[in-house]
């Protein structure tokens, strides 16, 4: 078994496994019985988001996607915590 | 998924252990999130899939990217300190609009607080 053989099927392995996390949450997002299960698994989404653009620039080694996944988790840093505080508040900016 | 062949055998092993680990540990916390029957118990999912996880990779591919092009490549590091720096900070900011709004709708019995450890302000 050759090193690239190795890497290729750990990478894909890796992709697989962050797409599975992704189903997982989509069902608890669909399913979540309050809005504060669904803020959740949005905020768990985000981050399986960034992992999987990490995921991806390792497969195609390329480090352009160093920078999508540095804008997604800055981007789901401020839609979670806007979303937590229009839960606890009513609204967003006061 | 080529030009892999320049990779060490032992940057190649590292790398491959760390995406498995950290594979098997994001859906793990996945699982967790979607299975787990109240929400104070499913809020630890994640937070083993935005710590250990997302760990796991950013080192995979701080090794990888360094062996390829046969320099010290850090700039995960960003990542790495922005996520341990604001997963505790949505962590409590959903664990308070969770708790307030479970006392608010007087709901009890589902693992949410419960006695005087909480108060509404209008209690």
């Amino acid at each position: 078994m050759s090193i690239s053989t190795l890497l290729s099927f750990s990478l894909n392995f890796a992709f697989g496994c962050v797409i599975l996390a992704m189903v997982f949450c989509t069902v608890r997002l669909l399913i979540g019985p309050n809005a504060q299960d669904r803020v959740l698994a949005l905020d768990t989404l985000w981050m399986s988001a960034m992992l999987l653009s990490l995921v991806q620039g390792m497969r195609f080694g390329n480090p352009i996607y160093f920078e999508a996944a540095l804008l997604i988790v800055l981007i789901g840093f401020a839609s979670t915590i806007a979303l937590a505080k229009f839960l606890m508040r009513g609204e967003t900016i006061e | 998924m080529s030009g892999f062949d320049a990779v060490p055998a032992w940057v190649a092993l590292l790398v491959s252990f760390l995406l498995v680990l950290g594979g098997c540990i994001i859906v793990i916390g996945a699982l967790g999130l979607m299975r787990l029957p109240y929400f104070y118990q499913r809020i630890h999912g994640p937070a083993i899939t935005t710590t250990l996880g997302a760990g796991c990779f950013l080192i995979a591919s701080m090794a990888l990217f360094s062996s390829l092009q046969s320099r010290p490549v850090i700039h995960e590091l960003l990542i790495s300190v922005f996520v341990l720096m604001t997963a505790p900070v949505v962590a409590m900011m959903i664990m308070r609009a969770a708790v307030y709004r479970d006392l608010r709708d007087r709901r009890s019995g589902k693992g949410g607080p419960e006695g005087d450890v909480y108060r509404l302000p209008e209690d």
